[in-house]
């Protein structure tokens, strides 16, 4: 992952992922968001690559003038998280399976009918995958992930 | 005192010491126009958007200082792209102004606009919208600034009309940052003693070098380096004139159409230092077989061009000019001297290889075009500055004229852009009116940015043009000859104008040569006649450009055309 420290400025994402487009760099996740100082944003990008392909990228970053500050991120000592929300179909076979699956893999609940429930699973990027692994045959209908955040 | 933002404008490139623009003017500048109406900064009315970037493109080369164009909203900024494209990928310091429609129109898909600054984010340094008239004379200053430090480029700043009629207080801004680009980039002494240590090793050490020298203005500080190491030089088409093509130790240009003994040397070398140079495809050839027996030392003020396309074993991020001046003085306290009979068994070799496949050609009943440029430098005594267009042209001006100083050869190396020679040739001869100032065209190239004609006829700008006239669109159909079994597809344009009679019509002089004994005359007389010349020169058609490598291939692999 890429952690980018950039001005705050309309049009400094779109300079952003031009590099990954222009030079056919994959952008598999994306938050962006601004910081304590409301002149500067954080972005954080999930790419694939060697290590050498990242380094291309973040070289290719640092260019821009917006840019002040290119970092990769493997692990960070203060965490990182994403989350996702999941939408499960609930019928009576699967429902006890999903109130374990719901406790067992620590999510919360956050709207439950009567014929469906959204969860939240909040977790490191690994964690978000066991997840999903798990819910997917359970009836998973739908779901969406915030891509990584990290400090 | 407050300005109105247009006068904000005029005073902010007046203070920045910008003497001359070129531009074009529309609805959106009309009110930049009446400042320029009233103020003495000289501008330059071209007759096509393209025609103002490529000016000032080649007024920055020709004059190592930023080059600045001013052009309308919508079509005009438009037709600045190719230029500014052109400007992107030789690392040229360049501004461009743009109108635009006023702030309250922006996306709402007014008259003439365009997300100018959206279409050229991707081939410029860095560009501004400016949407408030308190921001603009911040603004000037750093696009001046970022435009001319690190490793240049063009920037790109786009002005609404109502920011060009609203009215601020205007007092120069101070710099962007502290330091100057020379004292930013200071290279690792550490690295440096390690570039010494690898000389000192090295039996078949090469200097490959780029157009960084001579952004860098790094050109004494390499002659001073080359004197002390004895290294034979190699350059980049965008590092002609960075070393002295007359020089013993020079190997001329390397890759496609690079000199047999350049490609040769490199290949065999076991040290490559590399100097402001960025391994383009058209310099390695097949990457695994380029100079895979050395070690490469790369110093380069970006550092996203090292162990981009090539590995290199010792990566310096500097300032050339730092760099060289460094290794320099270091050599100089170690009292460096040259392994003299090592050195001899190499420059030995290389001679071998100059001998065996010099620059050549043979003469023949039709004008070739080398002998055409082989004139040209003996007439000019190798004093003009040269542009060229792209193609041909421009490769046997990189062969065939011996290019001694930095700033004299302006090429459109990265890009490729056919019709940027005269454009170019205007920039650099309103830079620099006391010199001669000759485009070498082809016959396509030249009628891209023909309507220019009429820009040197009316301000009397002495630019001589050579047209190497062979009725094809000669690169494109080598091409179609080496690899495409002579299926000249759309690549003959006999249908062309009479070159001689056009010149006249713009009111400049024509002049024409049909065979080999009229070259001289004619260049004589064109070099001799005040004012803008055109000379039209019927060469042979299916003269190819040699040696050539083949896409892909190894640059040892050469075709030496015979």
């Amino acid at each position: 992952m890429i952690k980018l420290i950039v001005d705050n400025k309309p049009d400094v994402l779109a300079r952003v992922a031009g590099i990954f487009s222009g030079r056919g760099f994959n952008i598999e996740s994306i938050t962006a968001s601004i910081t304590m100082d409301p002149g500067i944003t954080k972005i954080n990008i999930g790419t694939t690559g060697n290590s050498a392909t990242v380094t291309k990228i973040q070289n290719q970053l640092k260019k821009l003038v917006d840019v002040r500050q290119v970092s990769r991120v493997r692990e960070t000592k203060f965490g990182q998280r994403e989350m996702a929300l999941i939408r499960l179909n609930l019928t009576e076979k699967n429902k006890n399976k999903v109130e374990k699956a719901i406790e067992d893999l620590n999510c919360r609940v956050i709207t439950r009918k009567s014929d469906y429930c959204v969860i939240e699973a909040t977790g490191t990027e690994d964690e978000i995958e066991q997840v999903l692994k798990h819910l997917k045959p359970l009836g998973m209908e739908d779901m969406s992930r915030s891509g990584i955040v990290a400090l | 005192m407050k300005l109105k933002g247009a006068q904000i404008l005029i005073r902010s490139l007046l203070d920045e010491g910008v003497d001359t623009i070129f531009g074009y003017p529309g609805g959106a500048v009309l009110d930049v126009y009446d400042e320029i109406f009233k103020e003495k900064l000289k501008h330059i009315l071209v007759r096509h958007e393209q025609g103002a970037a490529h000016a000032a493109d080649g007024y920055a080369r020709a004059s190592g200082k930023v080059g600045v164009c001013l052009v309308t909203s919508g079509p005009g900024a438009t037709n600045t792209v190719t230029g500014i494209a052109t400007a992107y990928m030789d690392s040229i310091p360049m501004v461009v102004f743009t109108g635009q429609v006023p702030t309250a129109f922006i996306g709402s898909d007014a008259f003439q606009e365009a997300d100018i600054t959206g279409i050229t984010r991707p081939c410029t340094k860095h560009n501004f919208i400016v949407r408030n008239v308190n921001d603009l004379a911040r603004t000037i200053k750093d696009a001046f600034y970022i435009a001319g430090s690190g490793r240049p480029g063009p920037v790109l700043v786009d002005l609404p009309k109502d920011v060009m009629q609203a009215e601020a207080e205007y007092t120069e801004s101070a710099p962007l940052k502290p330091g100057s680009p020379d004292t930013m980039y200071v290279p690792d002494v550490e690295a440096l003693n390690h570039v010494l240590d690898m000389i000192k090793e090295a039996r078949k050490p090469v200097i490959m070098v780029g157009g960084g020298i001579i952004l860098g203005k790094a050109s004494d500080e390499l002659r001073d380096f080359v004197n002390k190491v004895r290294i034979p030089v190699t350059h980049t088409l965008m590092g002609i004139g960075a070393f002295p093509g007359t020089d013993p130790l020079s190997l001329g240009m390397l890759g496609m159409h690079g000199t047999y003994y350049a490609n040769m040397a490199v290949t065999d070398c076991d040290l490559l230092i590399t100097i402001g140079a960025r391994f383009d495809d058209r310099v390695t050839g097949k990457i695994d077989a380029f100079a895979s027996n050395a070690k490469i030392i790369h110093i380069d003020i970006d550092a996203a061009s090292i162990n981009k396309n090539v590995l290199v074993d010792l990566p310096i991020v500097s300032n050339c000019r730092s760099a060289l001046r460094q290794l320099n003085k270091m050599l100089e306290q170690n009292h460096f001297t040259t392994p003299e009979k090592e050195r001899k068994a190499w420059l030995d070799q290389i001679d071998e290889w100059k001998e065996y496949a010099p620059l050549g050609y043979s003469p023949g009943e039709n004008i070739k075009p080398q002998y055409v440029i082989e004139t040209l430098y003996k007439l000019t005594k190798g004093d003009a500055i040269i542009t060229t267009e792209v193609g041909q042209n421009q490769m046997w001006a990189a062969q065939f004229y011996k290019f001694n100083h930095p700033n004299t050869f302006l090429t459109s190396g990265g890009l490729g852009t056919m019709g940027y020679g005269f454009p170019a040739a205007i920039g650099a001869q309103v830079a620099l009116p006391d010199k001669v100032v000759v485009d070498i065209a082809g016959d396509g190239s030249i009628q891209m940015n023909i309507q220019e004609l009429a820009t040197v006829v009316n301000y009397n700008i002495p630019v001589k043009v050579v047209v190497l006239n062979n009725g094809f669109l000669g690169m494109v159909r080598q091409w179609q000859e080496l690899f495409y079994g002579k299926r000249y597809s759309h690549t003959g344009i006999s249908q062309i104008p009479d070159f001689v009679k056009l010149a006249e019509a713009y009111g400049a002089v024509g002049l024409r040569a049909m065979k080999p004994d009229e070259v001289e005359p004619v260049l004589k007389k064109g070099l001799d006649t005040p004012g803008p010349v055109f000379m039209d020169f019927a060469v042979d058609p299916e003269e190819g450009v040699y040696p050539m490598v083949n896409p892909g291939a190894p640059i040892s692999d050469m075709d030496l055309g015979r």
